[in-house]
C-alpha cells in the first residue's frame, strides 16, 4: 500500500492544528477559577478540546488512504510544534533537554511502528 | 531562577512540588487514555450493526440505534476515560510548563503497548520493545531540568 501525499499532507495539518488544542488548554488552566461561573466562562477549554477533535477528524480521515506505520509517528510531531508555541507564547525556557527528550520520544514512536509492520 | 515565564493571574507558581505534582497527574492521563483507548476497541468490536436493513428507514431506527450505542457499556467507559483524563490533564497543566507535560503523553504509546501485548495476545518484537525504551527514556530526559540553561 502505498501512502498518497494527499494523506501525509492531511496527518501535517492535523498534528499542526491538534498542537494549538494545547495551547488552549495551557492557556484556559492558567486561568481556572474555582467557581461553577468560572469553570463555564472559561472559553478557552471547550475551544482546545474542539480542536482536538478537529485535528482526530482528520487524522481519521487521512489513515484510511495511507500506511498506519508512516503516518501514525507523524502525529508525534504535534510535540514539537507544542514546544515552539510553549515557548513563544507561554515564554517557557527551550532548554537542551526538552529537545533531546522530544528527538528521543519521536523516534522512539517511529521505531515502535516499524514493529507493528 | 532560570524560569521567568510570563503566569496569567491566579495560576500556581511553578515549585518543584507542583511541578512533580502535575508530571504524576499527567502520567495518571497517559494511563487512562490507554484504558480509553483499548475499551473503545473493546467496544466497536462487539457492536452490532447500527443499521438494520430490513427496519425501515435511518428515522424510524433511530431509537434502536441510540439503544444500541447507550447501551455499549465498554465504548461509554471509554470515552469516560477520555473526559476524565482531558480534565486531569487540564489540572495538571495549572502547576507545570506544557512543553514538560505535552510529551509526557507520549507514554500512552507504551501502555497501549503494553495491554495489546498482555491482553490481546499481541507479538513482542525487537523493533517494538527497543521503540518503548527511547519513549521511556525521552520522557525521563524531558523532564531534568538543564544544570547550565
Amino acid at each position: 500500500m502505498k501512502t498518497p501525499v494527499s494523506s501525509i499532507l492531511l496527518v501535517l495539518f492535523a498534528s499542526f492544528i491538534g498542537s494549538f488544542g494545547a495551547i488552549f488548554l495551557k492557556a484556559g488552566a492558567d486561568r481556572l477559577e474555582r467557581s461553577i461561573k468560572g469553570v463555564l466562562t472559561n472559553w478557552r477549554l471547550p475551544v482546545g478540546v474542539c480542536i482536538y477533535l478537529t485535528s482526530f477528524a482528520m487524522y481519521t480521515v487521512a489513515v484510511k488512504n495511507g500506511e498506519l506505520t508512516i503516518l501514525y509517528p507523524m502525529v508525534s510531531l504535534g510535540y514539537l510544534w507544542t514546544l515552539i508555541w510553549s515557548r513563544l507564547i507561554f515564554k517557557e525556557p527551550l532548554t537542551r533537554n526538552k529537545f533531546i527528550g522530544v528527538g528521543m520520544i519521536l523516534f522512539g514512536v517511529v521505531v515502535l511502528n516499524l514493529g507493528n509492520r | 531562577m532560570s524560569n521567568s515565564s510570563i503566569q496569567a493571574a491566579g495560576a500556581p507558581a511553578t515549585s518543584k512540588r507542583n511541578r512533580t505534582k502535575a508530571n504524576v497527574m499527567v502520567v495518571a492521563c497517559t494511563v487512562l487514555g490507554a484504558a480509553a483507548q483499548m475499551l473503545i476497541k473493546r467496544g466497536t468490536a462487539i457492536m452490532p450493526p447500527l443499521l438494520d436493513p430490513s427496519g425501515g428507514s435511518i428515522l424510524e431506527q433511530a431509537p434502536m440505534i441510540a439503544w444500541k450505542i447507550l447501551t455499549n457499556l465498554p465504548l461509554f467507559g471509554g470515552l469516560a476515560c477520555y473526559g476524565i483524563s482531558t480534565i486531569l490533564l487540564v489540572l495538571a497543566l495549572r502547576y507545570g510548563e506544557l512543553s514538560v507535560l505535552y510529551p509526557i503523553i507520549a507514554l500512552t504509546y507504551v501502555w497501549v503497548s503494553v495491554l495489546s501485548v498482555g491482553l490481546l495476545g499481541e507479538s513482542v518484537n525487537i523493533y517494538k520493545a527497543a521503540g518503548l525504551v527511547f519513549i521511556v527514556l525521552g520522557v525521563t530526559v524531558l523532564g531534568r531540568k538543564d544544570r547550565d540553561a
